[in-house]
Formats: structure tokens, C-alpha cells, sequence
């Protein structure tokens, strides 16, 4: 009720304001004449009455005022005519208005950009029930997180007290076949709780359960809500129906809700439960059970932390128990890694995500500190207002709102601008993000964005506005009256010299990093991979299906069938025209393909029997080497001679071959690689080194195998393709070359040895496009900074200059005077920002690549460029103080 | 006590003590509905002088009690047939004084008792 009237009377002051200024004038003045009314009733005379009336009633303005000013209207009412008042003074400063706002809507928009790809991934809790209690357990190899086998996970959850519950996962990628072409899904095979662990229940149907995980059991699959509507256009009946995946017929029991999120695979699309053999795991370390090949997430009980689960998992790895007897392989003995779901998930992007955030902060600060030296340079204009304001009884508080409330008003049209820059933005970043980059679906400017645009717009607004105002309250206002003269430059030119060294300084910061990672690309890209990536399309060719099964009934069958297959396959892809060579691999270099599962031991014959090497196996055809442009160092290549019922025959790498028989000539010298109870390999020939997962990383042990003499037959391999001119172009010929073969086996990943080289760089790159980008916001800004200030220098010290030069200066020296001093911010400006330079390289140090973080030449380069820049920026007030006439300045006093 | 009508100097004369203002309006038109200046003097008669009223904070008094739904305003003839804005005790004005009477009563009370004490 109450709030309702002052609302309503509040709004009728607001929008009546004449009427209810009326009203309170009358009344004060029926309130003066009742007054007189009685004094005269006292007795008094008339003039008497009236005079006491009006000693009693004191100053009637101010009266009608104070009560006038009642209600919180008032307030409104002020704080409209204030920023009326502010909109006229940015009007009528257009063109500083245009340079503010753009400044601060490229420092907002980018900042608020980078916030909102970075907050999902560092900041955001992930979209789960109670998020931070669900966590990653790794297993500990060479220091670093690696994955686990199905026997540790069945001995931690029968032990571990801290954890609700544990679940397994691993990749499957399951081909679809039916009415449409073959497909081959991205998904999941996981432990029947892993849902549970997340905290996620089917939107349809049900979660898998227990009785699923047994082996042998039920073939069963949950949908994502993106496969339901793309393959079963949302289709309700298809829960309890089959599907057929690689040949077998799965029941679908659930389908996921649309907003599941799947931060620990972002492309899985069906699930389907881990069917492991527990009952061999005691007797048979051969068996499936132990291959470290399976990630394991867990969630925490509630009230317990990361550290207690932490001590207790290495209490665990420990103690083992002669129940749950573990192979070498898994016997913990380097102890468990426990993670929370969020740290794993950034753990590899963190550093460039942080060193994006901390650049965007530097152009943000940048673009203040410009802003505000806009600002001050205005104020030094404005002093005589505010001595005018002062001097009809403003008090100080109220020309502090005033500005204040100006540079609000500046920050919101930066901002409002900014939201656009930051929408694309977001855009141009979804589009330039590195496929590691996890949560890309949850980057979007949204109401956690869109209010960290607001507090940051009204920070900048508060900041912008108080540092010229206490500059205001510093000057004795009412000197600025009297003073109409330009002769002094005081204490506000100080201030500005101060930011603008400031902005330099901060500025060659993120231009020495922009400068060192665009060294460490250069380094990287000078990189030999080892092959030669030009005009090579490769494409990785899956083999599905029963007929490849081998069966206890017809030992081999499979496996021939499969290799059969691939070699049709291939000889189909070379029939192509246009196809000048063309071969396969087990293992692609720089693919994604995951490296553990091309990594096996390698024992040769003087070995000690319990060393050897870790080594990627390659299993080719014949021609690979030649195809991919690897070199041939001694001895052969491998070819058509050895096929599956020949000596078993090996290349090396050279690598290998220096560290392992130096001095010597490895040719002929026998191998084992994966089981030690096959024939030895032989080594025929010696290749060169090739890169596998990244050019940044050198393990260059490899071993090359016949597929035929390997002992197994690999499921997927990469197809590579040598052509002349556009490859790319022969993509479609060459997966009907396949198909001629057998019409049911998908292709997947379909691509340019070229894209893959720069996909394989892509984070890096990524972060040098930003900081590319930011450092040359940076230097303009900068420069702008460092051209106004000049300028306004020479605008206060017309008179002076104009003294010196009727004193018989010559242009030339204040042509120096003047760049003198312009250089002297910007070297001390240098200074600075190289200390800080030094500091900020730290955290650029997993992204510096082949130099060293004081990389000297990026250090002399990105000085030089300044010096230019800055240069440039001083010329034209330089200029402008060599032609100041020096009878017309002297006289215009 | 002299009469303060008497003398417009005297030195007994207070402003009304802070936080009263309210409840003295609220009492004063408990009687019967009244103006600016009327309230004014009626608080000055009732208390014999020793509460002198300050037009502004009184008109301002009143606008804010009004806002709070405890008065009403209405522009009138007064009994010497000029123009005035009268104000009216609501039935929220009538409950406040209530309030606030029993609140003073209490404080007052406890005021005293504590002199009593130390006399």
C-alpha cells in the first residue's frame, strides 16, 4: 500500500513537476499568511504581522525547496538533469566521444569475448549436479596421468571408501548401417554407472544396468538427443527397438536429454556398456582386462575432499591385496593421479586460455589509460566550467557526480557498442578455436557474459570518472577562474606523460609475447616432420563387420579377411586417375590418432631381457615410405617381397638405429617388437625420423612391419595418397575406390596431410592469432596515446615555443625539443614494459617453442617497431611546434 | 513558566525534541483536521510555549507523513473563508499514533525512573 502511494505520488512529482511545485509554493504562502492573520489577531499592525511572520518562517525559497526535495523522486530528478547535462557535453565533443567510445567498445567487446570462451572452461562449475565432487583417477606412468585397466578399477571399487561411485570409459566407434550410407559414430562403451556418475538420468527409456555389464551380456545403447533426431528423427517408439551396429543388433533402452553435455567426450553420440571377463583377471594377465587403456571417472562422498581421496587412493596403490593380484604393468607402484573433473578437463589448455585472458586484460587496460588521457586533456580544457559551477555554490561531491556521471555514461555506450564487438567475437572465436578446446558448445554471450560486461563497464565508468575529477578537487578551483592563460603546463601534464608511459609499457608486453610465439611458430613450421606433406590426402579407412570376426571355429579366417579387404581396397584407390602412389598405415603421423595405441615394446636380440624400447609400430603396405616422402638411410625398403609367408622383415628408424648399434651396421640385426614368443623381425632397411603427434614433440623410435607379417590385423588404417596439384580434389574418386570394394566399410577423417600439419599446431596458432591481433590494437592505441598527449603539450606550450623561437630557436632544434620529448615517454615507457615483459614471458613458457623466453631478437625487433611507431606519432606535433609563427603567438596574449 | 505568547525572545522556548515532530502532528490532528499553520500553533498552545515549530520542517513533515499514507490533504475554505490545505489523520495515521504514543510513554518512563534512581 505504502510503497504503492510513493510510487504513484513519487511518479506524480516526477511528471507534474509544475503542479506539485504550485502546490508547495501555496501553501508555504497560505502557511505565511495565517501567520500575519494571527499576529495581526495578537494585536500587531499589518507591516508588524507581516515582518514576523516572515522572521519566523526565514528564507521562503528555501522552504519551499527543502520541502519540494522530499521523496525519492528527487533523486531521479537530479540524476536525469545530470546526465542531460553529460549527453549535451559528449554531443557537443563528438569527435572525442567517437574515439572514446570505439576505444572502450574494442577493449570491453574483447575482453568480454575472451570471458566468455574462457569462463565454461576455468570458472564455470560443468553442467552436473554437485560438479565439484565428480573427479578423474589416473594412473601414474613416467610422471604423467595415464589410463588405467579394467583389473585396477575392479580392486578400487571393491576398496575405495571415499568415492560413491566409479565408472570406466573408453572410446567406441561403432558403424551404423541400414538404409542411409555407413556412418561411423563417435561414442562411448562405458561402465553401467557412468551416468550415474555425472548425475545425468534418460530423458526416455532408462540408464544401463548392472546386469549389462556382465560379459557376453545384452547388447544394449543410449541415444544423444543430436543422433536420436539425425538418424530417427525423434522418433519415440525406436526405445525398445534394434538398431545395427557393425553388424550386430543392439536394443536402444534410453535416449539422453537435448542439454546433456558431455565434457569427457563432446562428440559421443551412443553409449553402450564395458563388457569385461572379471573372472579371468586372477588367472590370466593376457587378457583384455589388463590393458591400461580405459579412463575412470569417479564421484567424491559428499563432505569429502580431493586431498582425503587423494591420500586414500595412494594408501590403496600401496597395500596390495593378494585377492586382487596386479601385473607389472598395473601395480600402482607409481600411485594414483585424482583430479576434479574441471582441472582435467583444462589441464592442457589452461596456459593458453590464462595467457589469452591476460593479454585481453592488457588491451582492456589499455584502452582505459587511453580513455582517460582523453579524459584529462578535456578537463584541462573544462577547468574554467567547473571554477564557474564551483563559484555559484556547487559543492565538490556534486561536480565529482557530475563527472562521474559522464564518464557512466561514456563506459555504457563503449559497453552497449562493446556487446556487439564481444557477439562477434565469440563468432570469430568459435571459428578459430583449436579442437582441443573442451565446452566449445557452451561458449555464447550469455547472462553470466552479458553481466560481466556490465561490471566491467561500470568499473571503467567509476574509474574514468574519478581520477579527472580528483584532479578537479586538487586545483584550487577558483584559480581556474582567474587563470586564462596558457603558460603553465601543471600537474595534469605529469599525470598524462605518467599513462602514457603506462600504455607503452603495457603495450610492448603483449607485443613480446605476440613476438615470441610468432617466433616459436616460425621454429615450429621450419620443422622437418619428416615426410613430405605437400599434395598428400589421407583417409582412414575402418573394416566392420562379422565377416573380419575371428572365430574359434576358423582360426585366421578374420583377420585374412580384413587384410584381403585392405589391399582390394588399395589397389582400388590406385586404379583412381590422378592417384600417382598410393599406400596405408596402421598409424598416421600427426593425426589424432591416440599414440598410445601405436606404442609397443621393442626388444632386440643383445637387449637385456627386461629393457627395451618404447617404439611406435607402423604396420604398412608395401610403398608407404615411398608414398609419404620418408627417406631411405641403408639398406631397403620394405615391399612386395615380404608378404605373410616371407622372413619377417623390419625398417627402423635412424634414431633408433644410432642409440641402439652405434658404430655398427644395424642391417640384419633381429627385433622383436609386441610378443617375444613370434619370430624374430629382421632389419632390412634404416628411414628417417618422422614427427607423430606434434612437430613439437621429438620421439623419434619407430618400427615399420608388413601388415601381413604383423600379428594382428589392424581394424582402421590410414590411407595416404600422393597426387599431383589440388589432392583434396581427388577426396571423392578415391572413397568410390574403397567402395568398389566393399560398400559397408566407412570412411572416416578425409584430409590433407597439409590441414593436418596445422591442425596439429592449431592451440598455438590459435593463441598467436589472438595475441597477433591484441598486440596491434595495443601498438595503435599506444600511439594514439602518445600523438595526443604531444599534441596537447604543444598546444600549452605554444607561447613558450613561441618565445624560443623569437629568441632565435631554430625549427630544427624545436623540431628535437619535441620528439625529444615524445621519445623520452616512450623510452621510458620501454623500459618499463621490458621488466614487465621478462615477468609476463613466464607465462608463456609452455607455449614458447625453439627459443629461449628472452628471445633476443623478438626483444630488439618488437623495440624497433616502437621506436618506428612512436616515431611516427611524434612527427606531426613535432612539426606543427617548428611552424608555430612566433609574432602571432606572442601577440594573441 | 511565563507565558510565552508574551515574548517572542524567550529563552525557555525549544525547537521540538528530534523524532517527536511526527507523533506531535499526528496527535494535534487526532482532534480534528487541520492546516499547516493551525498544527503549528496548535502545538505551541497545547505545550504552553516550550515547543516552538519550524514552518519548513513542519511542511516537510507533513509531505512525508502524507507519503506514508498516514495523512490525507485536501485544499479547503478555512473559517475565515481563505483557501488552505487541510490535512486528516488516516486510520494508518490513527494506528501510528498509537504506536508511537505507547513507544514514548515507555521510553519516557524509563526515563524518569532512571532520574528517580539517581536522585
Amino acid at each position: 500500500m505504502s510503497l504503492w502511494r510513493q510510487l504513484r505520488q513519487g511518479l506524480r512529482g516526477l511528471l507534474n513537476g509544475a503542479v506539485v511545485d504550485r502546490d508547495v509554493a501555496d501553501e508555504v504562502q497560505q502557511y505565511l499568511e495565517e501567520a500575519a492573520a494571527a499576529g495581526m489577531a495578537r494585536g500587531l499592525s499589518s507591516d508588524e504581522a507581516q515582518r514576523a511572520a516572515r522572521l519566523e518562517m526565514g528564507n521562503m525559497t528555501v522552504v519551499r525547496e527543502q520541502v519540494r526535495s522530499y521523496g525519492w523522486e528527487n533523486a531521479i530528478a537530479t540524476m536525469a538533469a545530470d546526465l542531460r547535462y553529460a549527453a549535451r557535453q559528449l554531443r557537443s565533443n563528438s569527435g572525442f566521444t567517437i574515439v572514446s567510445t570505439l576505444t572502450l567498445a574494442l577493449g570491453i567487446g574483447a575482453s568480454t569475448a575472451i570471458f566468455s570462451a574462457v569462463n565454461p572452461i576455468l570458472f564455470e562449475p560443468l553442467p552436473y549436479p554437485h560438479a565439484s565432487r565428480i573427479v578423474m583417477i589416473w594412473n601414474t606412468y613416467r610422471g604423467a596421468r595415464s589410463e588405467v585397466a579394467f583389473g585396477t578399477y575392479r580392486e578400487l571399487k571393491e576398496r575405495i571408501r571415499s568415492l560413491d561411485t566409479l565408472a570406466l570409459f573408453e572410446p567406441w566407434q561403432p558403424a551404423i548401417t541400414g538404409a542411409a550410407s555407413p556412418e561411423r559414430l563417435e561414442g562411448q562403451a562405458v561402465s553401467a554407472s557412468f551416468f550415474g556418475v555425472l548425475g545425468i538420468a534418460p530423458l526416455l527409456g532408462r540408464d544401463f544396468q548392472t546386469s549389462e555389464e556382465e560379459f557376453r551380456g545384452p547388447k544394449v545403447v543410449i541415444l544423444s538427443d543430436r543422433l536420436w533426431q539425425r538418424r530417427f528423427h525423434g522418433d519415440r517408439t525406436i526405445v525398445g527397438r534394434q538398431v545395427k551396429l557393425d553388424d550386430d543388433n543392439y536394443t536402444v533402452i534410453g535416449i539422453l536429454p537435448p542439454a546433456f553435455e558431455n565434457v569427457l567426450s563432446p562428440a559421443a553420440e551412443i553409449w553402450t556398456p564395458l563388457q569385461y571377463d572379471d573372472r579371468q583377471l586372477a588367472t590370466n594377465f593376457d587378457s583384455w582386462g589388463w590393458g591400461n587403456h580405459l579412463r575412470m571417472t569417479g564421484r567424491l562422498k559428499p563432505g569429502v575432499s580431493i586431498a582425503q581421496s587423494a591420500r586414500e587412493l595412494d594408501q590403496i596403490a600401496r597395500t596390495p591385496w593378494k585377492e586382487f593380484p596386479r601385473p607389472r604393468w598395473a601395480s600402482l607402484q607409481n600411485g594414483l593421479t585424482v583430479d576434479s573433473l574441471q582441472d582435467d578437463m583444462a589441464q592442457t589448455v589452461k596456459p593458453a586460455l590464462l595467457a589469452v585472458l591476460g593479454a585481453v586484460i592488457l588491451v582492456l587496460a589499455i584502452a582505459c589509460v587511453n580513455v582517460t588521457n582523453l579524459l584529462l586533456a578535456r578537463g584541462a580544457q573544462r577547468r574554467g566550467e567547473f571554477a564557474t559551477r564551483a563559484a555559484l555554490g556547487a559543492s565538490r561531491p556534486r561536480i565529482l557526480r557530475q563527472l562521474v556521471t559522464e564518464s557512466l555514461l561514456l563506459a555504457s555506450l563503449g559497453g552497449a557498442l562493446g556487446l556487439g564487438v564481444a557477439v562477434a567475437g565469440v563468432r570469430a572465436l568459435i571459428a578459430l578455436s583449436p579442437p582441443g578446446l573442451p565446452r566449445l558448445d557452451a561458449i555464447a554471450v550469455d547472462h553470466v557474459v552479458f553481466g560481466f560486461a556490465l561490471g566491467i563497464t561500470t568499473l571503467i565508468g567509476l574509474a574514468l570518472g574519478l581520477i579527472p575529477a580528483l584532479h578537479v578537487s586538487r586545483d584550487d578551483l577558483l584559480v581556474g577562474l582567474q587563470q586564462v592563460s596558457r603558460r603553465t603546463a601543471g600537474s595534469r601534464s605529469s599525470t598524462r606523460s605518467a599513462l602514457v608511459i603506462t600504455e607503452v609499457a603495457l603495450a610492448l608486453i603483449l607485443l613480446i609475447g605476440a613476438g615470441l610465439l610468432l617466433r616459436s611458430m616460425q621454429r615450429l613450421l621450419a620443422i622437418d616432420p619428416g615426410f613430405v606433406t605437400a599434395h598428400l590426402l589421407s583417409l582412414q579407412v575402418q573394416s566392420s563387420g562379422h565377416q573380419f570376426d575371428d572365430l574359434p571355429s576358423a582360426p585366421g579366417a578374420g583377420s585374412r579377411a580384413r587384410r584381403r579387404f585392405f589391399e582390394q581396397a588399395l589397389k582400388g584407390v590406385r586404379r583412381v586417375p590422378g592417384v600417382e602412389q598410393a599406400a596405408f598405415t596402421s598409424l598416421l603421423p600427426l593425426s589424432d590418432d591416440p599414440p598410445v595405441t601405436g606404442v609397443y615394446g621393442a626388444h632386440f636380440e643383445n637387449d637385456d631381457p627386461r629393457g627395451g624400447h618404447s617404439v611406435f609400430r607402423y604396420a604398412v603396405s608395401p610403398g608407404y615410405c615411398q608414398t609419404m616422402g620418408i627417406p631411405l638411410r641403408s639398406g631397403r625398403f620394405l615391399d612386395e617381397r615380404d608378404s605373410g609367408s616371407a622372413p619377417p622383415a623390419a625398417l627402423i628408424s635412424e634414431s633408433l638405429a644410432r642409440r641402439q648399434f652405434p658404430g655398427q651396421d644395424p642391417i640384419g640385426k633381429r627385433v622383436h617388437v609386441g610378443p617375444t614368443d613370434r619370430p624374430w623381425y629382421s632389419v632390412v632397411g634404416v628411414v628417417g625420423d618422422v614427427k607423430q603427434t606434434s612437430l613439437a614433440i621429438n620421439e623419434p623410435d619407430a618400427v615399420y612391419l608388413s601388415t601381413e607379417q604383423t600379428w594382428f590385423a589392424d581394424e582402421a588404417l590410414s590411407f595416404v595418397v600422393r597426387g599431383r596439384g589440388d589432392v583434396a580434389a581427388l577426396a571423392s574418386a578415391v572413397k568410390s575406390g574403397v567402395w568398389s570394394v566393399d560398400r559397408d566399410q566407412p570412411i572416416v577423417r578425409i584430409v590433407t596431410m597439409d590441414q593436418l600439419l596445422a591442425v596439429s599446431e592449431a592451440e598455438r596458432h590459435f593463441v598467436l592469432t589472438l595475441f597477433e591481433a591484441f598486440g596491434l590494437v595495443a601498438l595503435a592505441l599506444a600511439a594514439v596515446g602518445i600523438y595526443s598527449v604531444l599534441s596537447g603539450s604543444v598546444t600549452e606550450r605554444t607561447r613558450e615555443i613561441g618565445v624560443r623561437a623569437a629568441l632565435g630557436a631554430s625549427r630544427a632544434s624545436i623540431l628535437a625539443l619535441i620528439l625529444g620529448q615524445g621519445m623520452r615517454l616512450t623510452s621510458l615507457g620501454i623500459v618499463i614494459g621490458l621488466c614487465g615483459a621478462v615477468a609476463a614471458s613466464q607465462t608463456l613458457i609452455t607455449l614458447v617453442f625453439g627459443i629461449s623466453e628472452l628471445d633476443p631478437i623478438t626483444y630488439l625487433g618488437v623495440i624497433g617497431l616502437f621506436g618506428i611507431v612512436s616515431g611516427m606519432a611524434c612527427w606531426a606535433p613535432a612539426w606543427r611546434a617548428a611552424r608555430v609563427d612566433p609574432s602571432v603567438t606572442l601577440r594573441a596574449e | 513558566m511565563r507565558d510565552a505568547n508574551l515574548s517572542g525572545m524567550n529563552e525557555q522556548e525549544t525547537d521540538v525534541i528530534q523524532g517527536t515532530l511526527d507523533m506531535l502532528i499526528l496527535k494535534t490532528l487526532s482532534l480534528e483536521p487541520m492546516h499547516g499553520f493551525g498544527i503549528a500553533r496548535r502545538v505551541e498552545q497545547i505545550s504552553r510555549g516550550v515547543f516552538k515549530v519550524n514552518p519548513g520542517s513542519l511542511l516537510t513533515a507533513l509531505q512525508r507523513l502524507q507519503r506514508a499514507g498516514w495523512l490525507d490533504a485536501e485544499w479547503r475554505q478555512t473559517p475565515n473563508s481563505r483557501r488552505a490545505k487541510f490535512y486528516t489523520l488516516t486510520r494508518g495515521g490513527k494506528k501510528q499514533l498509537e504506536i508511537e504514543t505507547a513507544d514514548w510513554t515507555r521510553r519516557a518512563t524509563a526515563i524518569a525512573r532512571l532520574l528517580k534512581a539517581e536522585g
